[in-house]
């Protein structure tokens, strides 16, 4: 008697279920910012290794107290508090003050993530907005960027490349960039995380193998990207590679982008998302104030969600279109 | 006795339960606009505040004159009167609160807090209750107002109370270290909406210790012209949320 029961198990709906778990899930992610970590550590030294110490020890920290405090059951064990402090840090220079850091942490994870109900709930990627709200209250320290390399000697501060990519009349020019083999492998200044485009492309590769994420979202908004600056750099294709390689746009793409709670389900919303995203980057770039629209992109489109959302509903199977008429609007 | 203490009710439901900015989410506008300090903060809620007080007194002697078609013209009429006197007061003794608050305080004329106690309190009630309902409901206003300006001002710029002459020459008092490190998105827009919603958060969870229901943004029950409304059935109400989304 007892055996059947253990072979016939009685139970309610779902019968097959996934392996995957948040915590694993979050840990791929993790793995998967691993060359770029190592890399950030390489290029800028120990500067990089506490800034990413203070963001993940701040943000876990903080969604510890905050669940504590509201009386929710704890969270810090599916990792996603650390996936968050390592992007917000991949998202800072180097030599930004570590209290800020700190700052941007507890607003990513307070505000952004608990206040709206935890994980899942993020109305944008926590990451993100942390960064914005960094990048709004201490413009100075956000964009004061060191050389590589140079954390040995006297750190140098240097121009990003997309500072520094057009000369006085505006026109694109590549004397003072660095080649385009340093900007693979993150020879060049800018954020912890989103120099080194060899490490965050072998991320992305590793979380598409995984299917982790799927590669829609980071090709489609690389490519609109790419085509936008085509035309607009007059088919100057060295400018295009520049674009494509500056800024935060491959970490954004691949690791922001494609976060699960603010990105669209459908492949056909995944689409219009990332269309979205690579307009308006190109759009912040090309015609904006700021030298950078990654960040301010991928959290404008993040709020356009819901609506894509409601927009590409598919179609339950075997249902009639419903016929618009007075009766079926008034009923 | 009876008297006295539904009077004391009048006054602290605006307080907490019926607090204007926090619980009914009127005059939004001014309240974003005006909280960068403490200073314009306090000024605008005191002005607002006055001008509540005057127009629901004189809008509840006029009640039972004003005809209910013409109300609204005829309301407007009476607290652009005082908003015009207490501009000139602020203009004659505080011209750099004037210069502070801009045309936000000739806005006053258009407060959503101010008509709406006129269209739902004073219009229908004796002069004595409407008078302490508009003290209230200004209270209430005033101090979400001062909680927005101290937190945005503290962060935002470093400072305590500046722009008052006699405090350390107008600069106010600095806050250590946060002097030195202004965060920026605190006297933004931004910030202001952050700050607002947090506050709203806190207003709900106090009101909720004391079982009163969350502040609903949708439904009559909450809707300042709910008294008034034509519409009485519920289901034929445009603000109710459930029958738009059918």
């Amino acid at each position: 008697m007892i055996e059947i029961k253990n072979k016939l198990n009685v139970s309610a709906s779902p019968h097959v279920k996934s392996p995957k778990t948040v915590t694993g899930i979050m840990l791929d992610v993790i793995i998967a910012l691993c060359p770029a970590l190592f890399a950030s550590f390489f290029l800028f030294g120990p500067q990089a290794l506490a800034v990413v110490a203070v963001c993940v020890g701040t943000c876990v920290l903080s969604e510890f107290v905050c669940r504590k405090v509201m009386k929710r059951n704890n969270t810090i064990g599916d990792l996603s508090a650390i996936v968050t402090g390592l992007l917000l840090a991949f998202n800072l220079p180097s030599t930004i003050p570590l209290w800020m850091a700190a700052v941007g942490s507890v607003v990513s994870i307070v505000v952004v993530k608990q206040f709206f109900g935890g994980i899942g709930q993020n109305f944008v990627n926590p990451a993100l907005a942390g960064r914005i709200i960094l990048l709004t209250s201490f413009p100075t320290a956000m964009a004061s960027w060191t050389r590589p390399l140079s954390w040995q000697a006297e750190a140098v501060t240097t121009a990003s490349p997309l500072a520094s990519m057009y000369d006085e009349a505006g026109k694109f020019t590549a004397e003072n960039l660095p080649s385009l083999t340093d900007m693979l492998i993150g020879n060049r200044a800018g954020c912890l995380g989103e120099v080194c485009a060899i490490g965050l492309i072998l991320g992305g590769l590793y979380l598409v193998i995984r299917k982790v994420i799927s590669p829609v979202i980071p090709l489609v908004y690389i490519a609109t990207v790419g085509v936008f600056m085509t035309f607009a750099g007059g088919f100057n294709m060295e400018f295009v590679a520049y674009q494509l390689l500056s800024g935060g746009l491959l970490l954004g793409a691949i690791f922001m982008a494609t976060d699960y709670t603010t990105s669209p389900i459908s492949l056909k919303g995944k689409i219009i998302f990332a269309i979205g995203c690579g307009l308006l980057t190109s759009l912040i770039r090309f015609y904006g104030n700021l030298p950078e629209g990654v960040s301010f992109a991928i959290v404008i489109m993040n709020i356009f969600v819901p609506h894509i959302e409601r927009l590409t509903a598919p179609k339950p199977f075997g249902t009639v279109k419903e016929k618009k008429s007075k009766e079926v609007k008034s009923a | 006795m009876a008297e006295k203490k539904s009077l004391g009710k009048e006054f602290t439901k605006g307080l907490i339960k019926e607090n204007p900015v926090l619980r009914l989410v009127l005059g939004t506008c001014p309240t974003l606009a005006v909280s960068t300090s403490v200073m314009s903060a306090v000024g605008m809620g005191a002005s607002a505040t006055a001008v509540l007080i005057c127009s629901n007194i004189v809008i509840s002697l006029l009640r039972k004159v004003i005809p209910s078609k013409v109300r609204i013209p005829a309301y407007i009429v009476i607290i652009a009167s005082f908003v015009t006197i207490v501009q000139m007061v602020v203009k004659a003794f505080m011209p750099e609160l004037d210069e502070q608050l801009g045309v936000y305080l000739p806005l006053i004329v258009v407060n959503c807090i101010i008509l709406g106690r006129a269209e739902a309190f004073a219009g229908k009630n004796p002069v004595l209750a409407s008078a302490v309902d508009g003290l209230g409901m200004g209270v209430g206003f005033t101090g979400a107002l001062f909680c927005m300006g101290f937190i945005r001002e503290l962060f935002g710029s470093g400072t305590f109370l500046s722009g008052i002459a006699g405090i350390n020459g107008g600069n106010g008092i600095a806050v250590p270290f946060l002097n030195e490190n202004p965060m920026l998105i605190f006297v933004l827009a931004p910030g202001g909406f952050f700050v607002f919603g947090i506050l709203m958060a806190v207003a709900n969870k106090i009101a909720e210790g004391k079982g009163l229901p969350k502040a609903e943004l949708h439904g009559c029950e909450n809707c300042p012209m709910a008294s008034s409304c034509t519409i009485i059935k519920k289901d034929e109400c445009k603000s109710n949320e459930e029958v738009a989304v059918k």
